[in-house]
Parts: C-alpha cells; structure tokens; sequence
C-alpha cells in the first residue's frame, strides 16, 4: 500500500494518541514520537506503529505521533485510521480471530 | 448499564472498574460524523484487546439505513461484544434486518449461529406502537429499550421531571418486553448532578417493573443498585419461601403456607427475582471493589 497523501487520527486527550502519516516514497518507515510516557514505553509504541504498517503492506512513509499514554489497542486504531483517511479506503478486511 | 462514547480511549479503558452490570459502547449519537471510522476502530481493537470479566458489553451500532451501519456491523460482529444494540427501532423488519446481516456474518467467519445477541431502542412512536412486534421479531433479541431524548423530541415535547410524557411509552415497552420474555430497560437521565430526581426516576421505573436503567455517569452506579437491591428483610422472607416451597416440593405437597399465608406460584416467583436481583447487586458490589 502506498502513502500519497496525508492522513491524521486521534486525539491530544490522556490515554490518547495523534498520528499523522504523510509520504516518504524511497525513504522508508521513518517514526517521529514525542510521548508522555517515552522513556518507558517508546520502543513499544514504535513497535506497535511498525508492526502495524507492515502488516497493511506499507514501506515508505513518515509517522509524526504524540501519545499521551494510549493502549497499544489504542495505537493500532489510531493508526488504521490514519491510513484509511490517507488512501480512501472505506476500511480494512477485519481480522479474523 | 453505562453508556460509553467510542472515541473515548480512556473511558473505553476503564469502563468497566466502576462496578455497572453492563457497559455500552457508543458508536452513534455520542460520535461525530467525521470521527464514525475512528470510534469504529477504537472499540473494535479495544474489545478485542481488554478483558472487560464479568461485566456486559454492549455496542450501539448506527442504523442500517445510515451511512455508517453496515461497517458497523462488519466489524462489531468480529469484535464479539455479548449484544449490539440498535438505535431507533422501529417496525420488525428492522430487527430482521440486522439479524440477517449478524447471521450472515457469523456464517462468513465460523461464528456460531446466535452467538451476537441483539437489544433493540426504541425511540419515536411508531417504534411505541410496534414494540411487541419488535420484541419478538428475533430469537437474538435479549431486550427491548427506551430511548427518550429522541422519543420526546419525536412526540413534540420534552422530558419533565415527573415524566409524564414517557409514561405510555414505558408501559408499552413493558408489556412487550414481559410478553415476549425479553428485558425491559429504561432510558438515561442526563442531568448527573440532580441525584434526587435520579433517585425518583429510578424508584419510578423500578416499581413499573424494568429491569434496569440506562445510566451516562459512573456516579448513578450506586444509586441504581442501592434501589434495586431488595430489603434484608425482602431477602430473609425470600429464602425462607423458597426453603419452604422445596420442603414442600420432596413432600409432594402442591399448596403450602408460611406464617400463616398461602404460598402460591406468583409469590415463589417473585422470591425468586428477588434472589436474584440480590446476587446480581452483591456480585457488582465485589467487582467494583
């Protein structure tokens, strides 16, 4: 899947998240992060984005995110949204547990 | 049961610690139109994330007939609340509809069939006057609902403080819910900081016989329970009744009578609820502690 155009979801309240993705063609997946609780749970939020992004299929894009101490549950929607507002999408094929 | 806003990722977290028989996900009236997706997706990874325990889930999905239903149903199947609840129900085939839509989903992912219970809302006078039609139109529906900010709006009027104006309506709603064997649940209060009136409204729906309230604010928790809870004394007659209706039952004997009153099918039945309804509140006490 590819990033053309900028896509952005969640809140700035607490327990939330504000992701906005935008284009990075050739340039990778690249996570800017500023968090409340960075210190402790950075390399986890990260990973959550990541994780997230490769499964939807996406390689190239810039991930500017503010947390405010959300749920990785909260993370991943926040960012499934951010990506369907960005590609049009309507939504996503549900997982099926 | 408390009404949560879906794209509130703190309340949807901590939903279920204050001690509510069940908790309701709001993906309608409390979601804007621009943020339908992201409250979709919230409470769709939230459920399938957080352990809610004992404690009832329930998704207010929007309508079939709005933009957003469909989706909503899409994904609230897959995420596995115990019911969805659907808002402005008003003739059968509403119900049916959904429930085709549930049952197709389920069969398309391996569900069990009936696995997704529904509640319907009603919510203007035509639901009113289809209710018992609507009660029964699925083997999923569990309950039937008043919702009355749009049911007073609907009507040309508004909420007063006696509720006169949704006296009718709950009646109504009530008779289809106990003929059809389903639950009866009235509508919110939203005025969280008039706890006397809460308290009236509650004394109200309890003695008309509903089986619950629909509440917006953890605050209204204890009040709800501490009116529907029954006396010590309601509790001790009751045990007493149903000890003696047993001891009747081994000796074979059909009619019996405690202090001096016949004890009858009705009065078992009731000592019964009771029992019920005092493990129900003691039950919310200790998950709320």
């Amino acid at each position: 899947m590819k990033i053309h155009q900028a896509g952005i979801a969640g809140t700035l309240e607490s327990s939330d998240i504000t992701i906005h993705i935008e284009e990075n063609e050739g340039k990778g997946i690249e996570i800017q992060l500023k968090s409340t609780v960075l210190n402790q749970f950075g390399n986890q939020i990260r990973h959550v984005i990541q994780e997230t992004l490769q499964e939807l299929g996406i390689t190239d894009v810039l991930v500017r995110a503010t947390d405010k101490g959300a749920l990785d549950c909260t993370i991943r929607a926040r960012l499934l949204t951010a990506v369907s507002r960005a590609t049009h999408s309507s939504c996503f094929p549900w997982e099926v547990k | 049961m408390l009404y949560v806003p879906g794209n509130h990722p703190g309340m949807i977290r901590d939903a279920h610690i204050y001690g509510s028989d069940a908790i309701m996900f709001d993906l309608e009236d409390s979601v804007s139109i621009k943020e339908k997706d992201a409250a979709r997706q919230l409470v769709y990874h939230s459920l399938k994330t957080i352990d809610y325990g004992c404690t009832e889930v329930v998704v207010r999905v929007n309508g079939l007939n709005t933009p957003y239903g469909g989706a909503d149903f899409e994904a609230m199947v897959r995420a596995k609340p115990d019911a969805i609840r659907l808002p402005k129900t008003e003739t059968p085939e509403d119900v049916k509809e959904a429930d085709a839509l549930i049952s197709r989903i389920e069969e398309q992912i391996g569900m069990v069939q009936g696995t997704i219970k529904l509640m319907a809302a009603v919510e203007s006078a035509l639901g009113v006057i289809n209710a018992y039609g609507i009660a029964t139109a699925s083997k999923r529906l569990i309950g039937i609902a008043i919702g009355a900010e749009d049911f007073v709006t609907d009507l040309k009027t508004s909420r007063s403080a006696e509720g006169i104006e949704l006296l009718t309506a709950r009646s109504q709603i009530l008779f289809a819910a106990r003929a059809a064997g389903i639950d009866a649940l009235d509508t919110v209060f939203s005025d969280v900081n008039d706890e006397e009136g809460f308290a009236r409204e509650v004394r109200l729906i309890k003695q008309m016989g509903f089986d619950g309230k629909s509440i917006v604010n953890p605050r209204q928790i204890e009040i709800v329970h501490k009116l529907f809870a029954p006396s010590e004394e309601e509790v001790r007659k009751s045990v007493r009744i149903i000890e003696a209706i047993g001891e009747a039952e081994e000796k074979g004997s059909g009619v019996i009578s405690l202090d001096g009153r016949m004890i009858d099918k009705p009065i078992v039945e009731r000592a019964r609820r009771v029992l019920e309804l005092n493990d129900a509140v003691k039950n919310s006490y200790i998950l709320a502690r």
